[in-house]
């Protein structure tokens, strides 16, 4: 760790052996690491596809001996009790529907707290802020009821509307808009644009990356979100994924070729958005811990 | 509303703000546009979180069950409940909140040191840096639900892989110490990405010119690290502290999965039991007064993080 720190600031050494007895010991390291956090994704993988007398097999295979997809044939026949594919769908529906909710809400408020003047701005930004600080298990009882009011229990609204009231993205967002140049808006007002198509032709366009940021954060926390929908939604032709796959894995109990092939079913999407919007998520992320 | 904007520039501007040669605030344009923009998250901040956030102290105000027709006031008796000996809810939430405060306890240090030295690892000018930190955030991007199946499965102990490459029986989900050591290790897998990526933007963004100057001085590795990286790092490490202290007190999918608060209710914590009480058993005046005393919990303990902190920044 301490000789880490030193070599930041060393341009590319030559080979010298000691040099290299060091770059090996460190791809040892991160190659091992690389290990410990991939291969319980890859044995979920693998078992997924395994006949179901193999997942309990010692010594345990890596590659499937015999390729099975019994795993995904038995969840993706529809069963009334686990209904999978149906998971998937609301998953997709409530994380996509929730995304564009907090796109659409958040972008249009932080823009009004980011540049323009009203009355009651600054106490109600400072507010909105506070309750980024207030735990979410305190709106618990009172949003099932409000929900319960709403008639949404049981239904995909639950899991997408109240979340969108989260603050992070105004936050965020109001952030970048306050980072781009007043010039731009001010010329385009001089030319007789109005806020709105400010808003749509000039700031929208120019913030392309942080609200893609936005979308692929909210849209997984929605797909993974799992206390919620554990207590709002209870037909299983109505449950997201995440509380699905908690009844799958009691309804299967040690059936772990068609418990992992849930868990894959259910992770494949997050893992392509990973791979293809790993910049944004990752740029996200370290960006939120700076504010810090 | 377009012409507007242009036609009457200093009009709408209050007095007291209109200094000689400034320029016109594009925002006075058009004066109903900001609660036009704010009115749509607006609704839903006051729907989802200002009036919850009310309406909450004053369910935990009643007898507050879902299920029956009458919802009579208690006053405070909810709160004074959970703090005497004799009520049905008070030795189960302390217990629940035991439960939070031992993983909180066990796992936080563990999250704030780990990472680091990873983020020290990887941040050095060699070959395949991104590759390596991609593959070490990779399961965070996993929900707690599958990541809970998956390693309800490794850590059976009959057939699980865990005890087979340690050739162990040890049981892992039944048993203490061994419940704690699970979730808390399987939370540490699954969130060390999150608190490397932080720590690895904040290395990166100290000053390297700070390193060449301790080199000067002749500060080996373990000095740099004690007098450049450190200090650099303070702000980082303040909100790593106080976000994981945080996230590990909401902790509820990995006990509710992996070991269903066993063994006995030793692994049931506070949010699994505020929920159960309040939505399964609809008992909600007393969760949600459950609900705020873990809430004032944790503003403590943010409050005593962050002046600890504060002292050693000087």
């Amino acid at each position: 760790m301490a000789q880490t720190t030193a070599s930041t600031q060393e341009k590319p050494a030559r080979r010298d052996p000691a040099q290299l007895a060091k770059l090996f010991l460190r791809y040892a390291v991160l190659i091992l690491l690389t290990v410990v956090f991939i291969a319980p994704l890859l044995w979920m993988l693998s078992t997924s596809l395994k006949p179901l007398p193999q997942t309990t097999q010692f010594p345990p295979s890596w590659i499937p001996q015999e390729f099975s997809v019994q795993g995904y044939s038995t969840i993706l026949t529809t069963s009334s009790q686990t209904p999978v594919p149906r998971w998937f769908v609301n998953s997709l529906v409530a994380a996509t529907a929730h995304a564009a909710l907090v796109l659409v809400t958040a972008s249009m408020a932080a823009y009004a707290l980011a540049r323009m003047n009203f009355r009651g701005k600054n106490i109600l930004f400072a507010g909105i802020i506070a309750t980024l600080f207030v735990p979410q298990f305190v709106f618990l009882m009172p949003n099932y009821l409000i929900v319960d009011y709403f008639g949404w229990l049981d239904t995909l609204l639950a899991v997408i509307v109240p979340g969108a009231a989260g603050a992070f993205g105004v936050f965020f967002l109001r952030q970048f808009f306050l980072s781009l140049p007043k010039e731009l808006e001010e010329a385009a007002l001089i030319d007789g644009a109005n806020r709105y198509q400010i808003f749509f032709r000039i700031i929208l366009p120019l913030s392309r990356a942080p609200l893609a940021t936005l979308a692929v954060l909210s849209f997984l926390v929605n797909w993974n979100d799992f206390l919620w929908p554990v207590y709002v939604l209870f037909s299983p032709q109505n449950l997201t994924l995440p509380p699905g796959l908690s009844i799958l894995n009691e309804s299967y109990n040690v059936k772990y070729n068609v418990i992992m092939a849930g868990g894959v079913i259910a992770s494949i999407p997050v893992l392509l958005l990973y791979l293809f919007a790993q910049r944004y998520i990752i740029e996200g992320v370290s960006r939120s811990g700076l504010k810090g | 509303m377009s012409t507007q904007g242009i036609e009457q520039p200093h009009v709408q501007q209050p007095p007291g703000r209109k200094l000689p040669g400034s320029r016109r605030k594009p925002t006075d344009a058009s004066p109903l546009a900001p609660y036009i923009f704010m009115a749509p998250y607006l609704v839903l901040f006051l729907i989802f979180i200002v009036i919850p956030g009310v309406f909450g102290i004053w369910i935990s105000l009643h007898n507050w069950d879902y299920l029956l027709p009458g919802k009579p006031w208690v006053g405070l008796e909810n709160y004074t409940n959970l703090f005497s000996s004799n009520s049905t809810t008070g030795g189960p939430f302390w217990n629940s909140m035991e439960a939070t405060g031992k993983f909180t306890l066990y796992s936080v240090p563990l999250l704030v040191v780990i990472p680091l030295l990873v983020a020290l690892i990887l941040n050095q000018k060699i070959r395949g840096i991104q590759f390596f930190r991609a593959m070490y955030f990779a399961p965070y991007v996993l929900g707690v639900a599958v990541i809970g199946i998956l390693w309800r499965y490794l850590l059976d102990p009959n057939i699980g892989l865990v005890n087979y490459y340690l050739g162990a029986k040890i049981p892992w989900i039944t048993a203490l110490p061994w419940a704690w050591v699970s979730l808390v290790g399987v939370t540490v897998w699954w969130t060390l990405g999150f608190n490397t990526v932080i720590y690895l933007a904040g290395l990166q963004d100290i000053d390297p010119a700070l390193y060449d100057a301790a080199k000067v001085d002749g500060a080996n590795s373990w000095q740099q690290f004690l007098n450049v990286t450190l200090p650099g790092l303070r702000p980082i490490l303040l909100f790593v502290v106080t976000v994981t202290i945080l996230a590990s007190a909401n902790v509820f999918g990995q006990p509710y999965i992996i070991t269903q608060g066993a063994p006995g209710d030793e692994t049931t914590v506070a949010i699994m039991y505020i929920a159960e009480t309040g939505l399964r058993q609809f008992n909600m005046g007393a969760a949600s007064a459950m609900s705020y005393v873990l809430a004032l919990a944790l503003i403590l303990v943010s409050i005593v993080n962050f002046v600890v902190f504060r002292n050693r920044g000087d």
